[in-house]
């Protein structure tokens, strides 16, 4: 009985939770099915900003922009950074808290700051374009990178690898077939946060772009004041359904742990 | 043996560095060869196909960019990170970029089509340009209140309303320093242009008793939250006052007898610009008849094209928020900038009341 | 002997990395730097460091630092029991229940404050269905109440995660054997889980604090320009009044104050420091 109450309470709570955070998300599929230009009248049900949205040819090249960004650069954050969190493991206590606290110096700083500081560092060497904004967005995807893949390195184990070393396998070698399949959950979610972080970035985005770039942050920024275009909802639950049918393919498993996923979607579906 | 492998993986390594940075600042090349404009304006300020249309006719690239306020622009523009060709801005900010020597005479005459814009609005210009020389119109309006005559039953005539206290928390103002203390120096009877300190102080004064009565400052989101009745009045631009009535039907939009402000923006061409004959042909392009009033139909501001007003309905060009009349404006006045210590001083209050 | 060497070496792959951060984290915090300790007559200058001490200024920060303690405060108050209660239906340590958190990130920011707002209105969603429940209507919106909504919103899946994945580490043996030993429930949190999930609580402090006392787009969106963080007067100083040698040094006063209240806070975990984050 107790234990009953106790499941049905955590189900109650997690399902709260989820409404909390998918609250919002469903006022934007409502409005991408909203027959009127302006968010706060309910014109009726339509799919036209559906159809407008793929004859809408700044909205696409800023969605391929928004791709490729984030694509990019959360891949050569992910190179980068598991490269860097291998190294700085290896280093010595003191040099190791100083790389973790320029690794998260990033994280500190105020966006904008960060933002305008890159800009003004940048105009140096390149023109703002769109190589300078995928530098930026490099620069604050690994740390996340980092510090996904750290807490992996600090739980490997190392003798494997040098067990492998010592049977005679080459460095990259053992890496690759020793090494980073320990790694790979901290690596996958490490490339899954940066790829995130540069879809959502906004600010960093708009200081360091240079003119007739546009991602579909900036785009829709540049909506704010004249109302947001229809077309931005259609186009957000399209990505978002994307995105949720992908995580479901890609847990798709047959047997025990499915019960639990069906529990789960469940409490979603509420 | 080892050192060599440190070697090779020192230079594996620098490779993938550079790399990346190659490849990065690659993709960043401007693309040479084609003749290009790089333009900043407001977002939303221009509808697409008049620039995909000029690109057309005229085989030079535009490259849009876009800014909220006049401030950022500012701000945006004289980082130097990017050289812009022209700009878009408003009264007070053009007056500043023309001060500072940001902006090349352009010779208006020379564009055919700038006769379609009216005398009225060259009249106007002249608060900031003197000599229309640096300057060519785009779109203009009034500040006002717009309110909801299904819970304002009697007409609003004066700034009075939004600092009486009667609709507490049901205001929205400008998230805009110059125009929210437009409206109290207008309501006080002084100029929106003043140089006076003590002028400024009352103002604030003003402002910071009516704060506790303000729902939100906003910018031009006001007018979706008083279509959508979360407040009774808001001060917003005439265009938006429009497009709201187009949503809302009960509201009605006022400019105040005390006066207000009348805004113009403006295109300038910048000191960066080494291709005038193509900035040129992209102002004559802005101006011509049927690219105007495109432009008017995607955001509906008043435009300064007579050309172009002269096409609307009767019923359109009787709408003052499309097109106000001439005594609508009489004792409006166009936005100067201040004097610097004004300026800081005004930036400094601002900032108080905000916090406060 | 042989393990220091291939230690040593294994340094080196931190090399890009260390190029990265001179050259995108170091230099340009220079450049934040120099205009700093630049006053606006040019030459060196303290003031703009000092300038957090003006009480306008100082207000905002306090708020800020309101904010981002409730924050924090609310977040762990809701994870804890989440990350519980996702134990009780025994949803262990599957990668789908971390992404469930993150998914939202996929639609922009901006849109879902915005949609927010829509939903705390005054005649918002939210008002809409408490009359129709015969309850009074809450007027959130533009409160600190709805800064404090969204940031929360926007943050608890920094807190709900690395706490999940610390809990989800821990022997369930342990906790049978506690059972079995006569512990309850509360006793079993108590005394197991939640030391053992420290690790976690602390890199989710880091992650909620820090980005929600320097924030400053959910205020403007949720906050109706009302409500200043030291965020907003930072973004203000830098796009409106075209001051960045006062924005710097704001900025630069806000960093050292929550790298000081970081070090507080992992003053105990500095080798821990980011641990287990997913």
């Amino acid at each position: 009985m107790v234990e009953k109450l106790k499941i049905f309470l955590s189900r109650f709570y997690i399902a709260f939770i989820i409404l909390f955070l998918y609250a919002p998300i469903l006022v934007l599929v409502m409005l991408s099915f909203n027959n009127s230009r302006s968010r706060v009248t309910w014109g009726g049900f339509t799919l036209d900003w559906y159809r407008k949205l793929f004859s809408n040819g700044q909205i696409m090249e800023a969605l391929a922009t928004t791709l490729v960004l984030a694509f990019a650069s959360a891949l050569f954050a992910t190179v980068i950074g598991v490269l860097g969190a291998l190294g700085i493991h290896a280093m010595r206590r003191k040099n190791y808290q100083m790389m973790m606290v320029f690794t998260n110096i990033p994280l500190l700083n105020a966006d904008i700051v960060t933002g305008i500081a890159l800009m003004l560092w940048f105009v140096h060497f390149i023109p703002l374009g769109f190589g300078s904004v995928l530098l930026a967005h490099m620069t604050f995807n690994i740390p996340y990178v980092i510090l996904s893949v750290m807490p992996r390195i600090r739980q490997m184990n190392l003798s494997v690898y040098e067990a492998a070393r010592d049977l005679g396998a080459n460095a990259v070698y053992a890496f690759f077939k020793v090494m980073l399949p320990q790694l790979a959950s901290g690596i996958i979610s490490g490339f899954f946060m940066a790829f995130t972080m540069s879809m959502d970035d906004f600010v960093i985005t708009y200081f360091t772009k240079g003119p007739g770039v546009n991602t579909l942050s900036t785009m829709i920024y540049g909506e704010i004041r004249k109302g947001i275009k229809p077309e931005m909802y259609a186009l957000s639950t399209i990505i978002f359904v994307v995105a949720l049918l992908v995580l479901l393919a890609g847990n798709y498993r047959p047997g025990k742990k499915q019960k639990n996923q069906e529990l789960l979607e469940k409490e979603m579906r509420r | 043996m080892k050192k060599m492998k440190k070697r090779i993986i020192r230079a594996l390594l620098s490779g993938v560095l550079a790399c990346s940075i190659l490849c990065a600042a690659g993709c960043g090349q401007k693309s040479e060869g084609k003749e290009s404009l790089t333009v900043f304006s407001y977002g939303e300020y221009m509808d697409p196909d008049v620039l995909e249309q000029f690109t057309e006719e005229s085989g030079i690239e535009v490259k849009y960019e876009e800014a909220l306020t006049p401030e950022e622009m500012y701000a945006k523009y004289k980082s130097g990170a990017i050289e812009y060709d022209l700009l878009c801005s408003t009264d007070y900010m053009l007056q500043k970029f023309i001060n500072e020597g940001e902006f090349q005479k352009i010779d208006i005459d020379a564009l055919e089509n700038s006769k379609n814009i009216g005398d009225r609005y060259w009249e106007l210009a002249k608060a900031f340009d003197p000599e229309n020389e640096y300057t060519v119109p785009f779109f203009w309006g009034t500040l006002g209140i717009l309110y909801d005559t299904s819970r304002v039953k009697e007409p609003v005539d004066s700034w009075e309303v939004l600092f009486n206290g009667e609709y507490a928390g049901e205001v929205i103002m400008q998230n805009s320093m110059r125009d929210t203390y437009m409206a109290a120096l207008k309501y006080l009877g002084y100029s929106l242009n003043t140089n006076d300190e003590n002028e400024i102080r009352k103002a604030q004064e003003l402002l910071v008793k009516q704060k506790p009565d303000v729902q939100a400052y906003l910018v031009d989101e006001a007018r979706d939250e008083v279509v959508a009745g979360n407040a009774v009045m808001a001060i917003v631009y005439s265009g938006e006052a429009y497009l709201g009535r187009q949503y809302n039907e009960n509201l009605e939009y006022v400019v105040p007898k005390e006066g207000s402000n009348v805004w113009l923006d403006a295109w300038g061409v910048t000191k960066y610009c080494d291709n005038m004959e193509a900035a040129r042909k992209f102002l004559d392009f802005l101006c011509r008849e049927d690219m105007a009033k495109k432009n008017f139909e995607y955001i509906y501001y008043s435009t300064p094209n007579e050309a172009v007003i002269n096409s609307l309905s009767d019923e359109e060009r009787a709408d003052e928020t499309l097109v106000p009349p001439v005594d609508a404006t009489e004792n409006c006045e166009v936005c100067l900038q201040a004097e610097p210590e004004i300026n800081d001083l005004m930036n400094e209050l601002w900032k108080e009341l905000k916090a406060d | 002997m042989k393990k220091t060497k291939t230690m040593n070496r294994r340094t080196l792959l931190a090399s890009p990395y260390i190029v990265w951060v001179i050259g995108f984290t170091v230099i340009p915090l220079g450049v934040i730097f120099k205009y700093a300790l630049t006053g606006q007559e040019g030459g060196f200058s303290l003031e703009n460091i000092g300038a957090i001490f003006d009480p306008i200024h100082f207000k905002a920060m306090l708020f800020s630092l309101e904010i981002a303690l409730g924050c924090t405060l609310l977040c762990i108050l809701l994870s804890y029991p989440l990350v519980m209660a996702l134990k009780a239906l025994n949803m262990g340590r599957q990668s789908f229940v971390m992404f469930i958190w993150i998914l939202p990130m996929w639609m922009n920011f901006i849109l879902r404050l915005l949609a927010w707002q829509m939903i705390l209105s005054n005649n918002g969603i939210l008002n809409f269905l408490l009359t129709k429940l015969g309850l009074e209507a809450l007027p959130l919106a533009n409160t600190g109440a709805a800064v404090m909504i969204g940031v929360v919103y926007d943050y608890l899946p920094y807190m709900v995660l690395p706490i999940f994945n610390a809990v989800a580490e821990i022997d369930e043996d342990i906790i049978e054997a506690a059972k079995d030993l006569g512990a309850n429930g509360f006793t079993v949190f108590r005394r197991i889980i939640f030391p053992l999930s420290i690790p976690g609580l602390l890199s989710g402090i880091v992650m909620v604090f820090v980005p929600s006392m320097t924030s400053f787009v959910i205020s403007d969106i949720l906050g109706g320009g009302k409500l200043q963080l030291i965020g907003n007067v930072i973004e203000q100083e830098f796009t409106k009044s075209s001051n960045w040698n006062l924005g710097s040094g704001l900025s630069v006063s806000l960093m050292i104050f929550v790298l000081l209240s970081m070090a507080f806070t992992t003053k105990n975990d500095v080798e821990g420091k980011g641990s287990a984050i997913w």
